[in-house]
């Protein structure tokens, strides 16, 4: 072939010496080599590619053309210990590192005595559920305290045991608050020992739905309670969290490792198709053995800032959920305690909390799910005017101490009040505050920790800036444009650019950079109840 | 400090009731202050960037343009008259003309676009939205140095009230509202903004001869001016022999890249010492301004990447085409002539009127740069093509990203159908 094509070159080139225009011969025949090469080039990339997708191996995310990638070229290089492995590389995306990283250790001092079941925190129930407890009563861990009265089946149950001591509300007579003192000694209502290889999928959810696993498990789209008649397309479980503060979930599951095993092992049957697991592959440190050496389990890692240990971008970039789409998605701390539920007959609602920010010791504490926000920060708060988050900063819910951990949080993050004036601070901002803009020098400070507060850093504006959105979401979605389509209520819109596959966390980051200060994470709520009633 | 000085002036802060007076308050209040705003539920943590932050810094990136064209004011106009040729020759008199030129219109043109700004947040009950802060900056910059005054107050009025505020605001409008302002004097007042005869300050056509004549205000820093024992304006007088007043375009059209030649330099292109709009010329300076605003990331690298392609490719197509003598003109010496640069880095860039998504930035982009230089080079009528470009595509601006958002749409629907 080259040996032809030197051939073709020399009698082309003999002719054009005649003529004098070697020139545009030499030219020609550079072309006509150059477009030789590139076609054969092309051919065998594509052979690999088609040969890779036959054997299925270009789903590990590793490169199979001949070609690198531009990231390959210029992009750091994954970690060894995700060769081979499917990894979803995300480059979107901001980390914010915030002063009060919770150590790693359990503090054993830090307690809570009373523990609340809130009716609020589940999407989709009616705001007044049915209680089957009064004031007085006592319970034991697992017994069931309200239903909703739309899905009688669906039952909450008590976290810990103790006397009901209040049954807070809001206005309309909404309840806010099912709360408990706990017995200084656990006990646990017994649960029925279910036997999973024999048992079937209704066996399985008539279980979880009577002895309170539903209440742990969310249903996407619209982050709402399980609806029990549809089989989920997927289950999915982030094991990290990357938001600001997280708690490390590799710490989170030590000890827990059998349960979380177990609890996989109920999922999978629960699904039509199956349970994924997001892995960090960012971090220097392989992961936990419990979420690595899981098995039965779709293993996907997931290279990238924040919000890459969020479900919803992890759900993004496996199996996206499309129209008439149901998928599960629970936090690994819930895995462990449907997996008791199975292993050990019992409701282990015990949870391990990360509490950070601006405290004095920021630490781990053993609990249970729904624990008193003040209890826990007894004797560690000693700013002057700080706020109480349950969850984190970006997506957390504002709490005081004598209100709650939410159900679905595993984290308390306090920071400063920002109520003050700063003179000229939007133009020579002398404090450093975090941020996205290279207008501020952060960007020579990458590993700096900030000391946050609450001011918003200027005023609410009409949408002006474009495009910084999608820079910190690693998601097809033009967040941007499906924020307006919600804005008019244009639903076709909303739903055909992507409003079904985010949840307020996924978009938390970008109301966070937004110039404009718009209540984000709100609008997007608006816009998935007005889907959700269509 | 800072507490008592904010208690006094919450103690005189006027009554909302007051609309007018309160709104004024809270703008001045705010430049002076962040307000004491805390997130509500939703982020408790908000990124230190702002709107006026955002603004502020396309301003910043304006003043090298405004330094280079104040004094280039000044230079035209000496060197028009074959007076002070060097470029630092007779330093302080140029830029004293361009300052009596510049101020004027930098002032007429913040106080009646503020004005009309701060009248509209009062009257619709908001606070005082920062988008003019880049529109009074941009305008001067784009008009002939000799503007009339009433003019340009003129196409702030029709600009502002019928291209912003009748479209909700800042944030809302579909056409960038400085060149909105440009193109009301184009249309309306054609003489004043093309042709030969303005590009050049102080100096009067009378017949066939140019010649200039100094005002009061000279003659008033005469006086200084010589007491200091400096060079002074003097009475004025007749411009050198074969000044035409035209810039490098109006050259071009006459008679290709020879004619734009025999009259500039590359060099004097490049640098900016060429009449034109106040501060379209000077070419590094503007540079400059772009890379400040692609690192810190205000503008969109995009458009101004995919408008320089789009200027480059159809500057070749034209020199292959090559009919005319203009068209013959080396692709990348379009660069140098005009205002290219400008529209690019500052014009386009607009992030509310320019298209919203990625992709339909690198189409919008491409698309200005490639009509801009087709008006320019094959329209007769308009020796300039940016202006009319950019405002042609914030039109399109809106069906591009249609486009790009419905194949997002499509994308998603088609995944789907495969997983059903």
């Amino acid at each position: 072939m080259i040996s032809g094509l030197m051939i073709f070159s020399s009698v082309v080139y003999g002719q054009g010496a005649e003529n004098a225009s070697s020139f545009y011969t030499n030219l020609l025949i550079g072309t006509l080599g150059f477009v030789v090469i590139a076609v054969l080039l092309q051919l065998t990339d594509n052979l690999l590619l088609i040969e890779a997708k036959k054997t299925g191996a270009d789903k590990t995310g590793r490169n199979f053309s001949i070609f690198p990638t531009i990231g390959e070229i210029f992009k750091k290089r994954l970690p060894a210990r995700l060769d081979g492995e499917q990894v979803v590389r995300l480059d979107k995306g901001h980390d914010i590192l915030v002063e009060g990283e919770s150590l790693e250790t359990v503090d054993s001092k830090v307690k809570a005595n009373t523990f609340a079941l809130q009716p609020p925190n589940y999407n989709g129930i009616k705001p007044i559920p049915k209680l089957v407890v009064q004031v007085g009563d006592s319970v034991k861990a697992g017994d069931e305290l309200f239903y909703d009265k739309q899905n009688p089946d669906l039952k909450f149950v008590a976290p810990v045991s103790g006397e009901v001591i209040a049954l807070n509300r809001k206005e309309k007579r909404a309840i806010k608050e099912v709360v408990i003192l706990a017995d200084k000694k656990q006990e646990f209502r017994t649960l029925p020992s279910i036997d999973l290889e024999e048992s079937s999928r209704e066996d399985l959810i008539a279980f979880m739905m009577e002895y309170g696993a539903f209440g742990m498990i969310r249903q996407r789209p619209y982050n709402v309670v399980v609806d029990h008649t549809v089989i989920p397309s997927n289950i999915f479980i982030s094991t990290f969290d990357s938001a600001p503060l997280a708690p490390n979930l590799n710490f989170v599951i030590k000890g827990k490792e059998a349960a979380f095993a177990q609890g996989l092992k109920v999922l999978s049957k629960l699904t039509s198709g199956q349970v994924h697991l997001g892995l960090d592959g960012k971090s220097e440190n392989s992961p936990s053995p419990a979420f690595v050496e899981a098995e039965g389990v779709e293993k996907t890692y997931f290279y990238g800032a924040h919000p890459a240990g969020n479900v919803g971008i992890q759900i993004h970039h496996t199996a996206p959920i499309n129209a008439n789409d149901t998928v599960w998605t629970l936090d690994v701390q819930a895995v462990a305690t449907i997996g008791s539920m199975v292993a050990d007959s019992k409701f282990d609602a015990s949870r391990v909390v990360a509490i950070g920010g601006a405290v004095d010791n920021p630490t781990y504490a053993n609990t249970y799910i729904g624990a008193n926000i003040g209890e826990l920060l007894k004797d560690n708060v000693s700013i002057e005017k700080p706020r109480y988050i349950s969850g984190d900063i970006l997506s957390g819910e504002q709490k005081q101490t004598e209100e709650f951990l939410n159900i679905f949080d595993d984290q308390i993050s306090v920071v400063k009040e920002g109520d003050y004036y700063e003179m000229f601070g939007w133009l020579l901002p002398l404090s450093p505050r975090p941020s996205v803009s290279n207008t501020f020098p952060n960007f020579l400070f990458r590993d700096h920790k900030f000391e946050v507060d609450t001011n918003t850093h200027g005023e609410y504006r009409a949408f002006v800036v474009t495009g910084q959105y999608e820079k910190v979401l690693p998601m097809d979605i033009y967040p941007q444009h499906l924020l307006k389509s919600i804005l008019v209520n244009d639903y076709e819109r909303m739903e055909g650019l992507g409003l079904l596959e985010v949840v307020e966390e996924d978009l938390a980051l970008c109301e966070f950079v937004c110039t404009s200060k718009q209540p984000i994470q709100k609008i997007l709520r608006e816009g998935l109840n007005t889907l959700r009633e269509q | 400090m800072d507490n008592g000085l904010i208690k006094f002036l919450k103690k005189i802060e006027p009554s909302k009731d007051k609309k007018m007076l309160h709104t004024l308050f809270d703008g001045f209040f705010t430049f002076a202050f962040t307000p004491n705003q805390t997130t509500k539920n939703g982020v408790h943590l908000r990124d230190g960037m702002d709107l006026k932050r955002t603004m502020i810094h396309v301003v910043i990136a304006l003043q090298l343009c405004y330094l280079f064209g104040t004094y280039n004011i000044g230079h035209q106009h000496f060197y028009a008259l074959g007076e002070f040729t060097g470029l630092f020759d007779g330093f302080h008199l140029k830029l004293t003309h361009g300052l009596v030129k510049m101020l004027p219109i930098f002032v007429v043109a913040n106080v009646v676009g503020l004005g009309i700004e701060f009248f509209y947040a009062a009257k619709k009950g908001h606070p005082i939205e920062e988008g003019y802060i880049v529109t009074g900056a941009l305008i001067p910059l784009i008009m002939p140095p000799d503007l009339p005054l009433w003019i340009l107050a003129m196409s702030i009025v029709f600009a502002v009230i019928l291209g912003k505020e009748a479209f909700g605001g800042t944030g809302m409008n579909i056409w960038n509202i400085a060149l909105l302002a440009r193109v009301f004097v184009f249309f309306a007042y054609p003489t004043t903004i093309s042709g030969d005869d303005v590009w050049v300050s102080g100096i009067a056509k009378e017949g066939i001869t140019y010649s200039t004549e100094y005002t009061m205000v000279h003659g008033w820093l005469d006086n200084l001016f010589s007491s200091f024992g400096w060079s002074v304006f003097g009475e004025g007088g007749v411009v050198i022999d074969g000044f035409s007043g035209a810039t490098p375009l109006s050259l071009a059209v006459s008679g290709g890249w020879e004619a734009v030649t025999s009259q500039f330099t590359v060099s004097q292109m490049w640098w900016g010492l060429i009449p034109g709009s106040i501060g379209e010329t000077c070419k590094p300076f503007i540079i400059f301004g772009a890379l400040f605003l692609i690192i810190t990331g205000i503008a969109s690298w995009r458009v101004m990447l995919s408008m320089a392609i789009g200027c480059a490719v159809t500057g070749m197509l034209l020199n292959g085409w090559g009919a005319t003598e203009y068209m013959d003109i080396p692709w990348y010496y379009h660069f140098y002539m005009g205002s290219f640069l400008f529209a690019m880095a500052f014009m386009a860039t607009d992030p509310v009127t320019a298209a919203s998504t990625n992709t339909g930035k690198w189409i919008y982009g491409f698309m200005a740069g490639m009509v801009g230089l087709i008006i320019r080079v094959i329209n007769p009528a308009y020796p300039e093509g940016w202006m009319l470009a950019i405002l042609f595509m914030n039109t399109l601006a809106p069906t591009i990203d249609f486009y790009v958002l419905d194949a997002n749409m499509k994308r998603r629907a088609r995944r789907a159908q495969v997983a059903a």
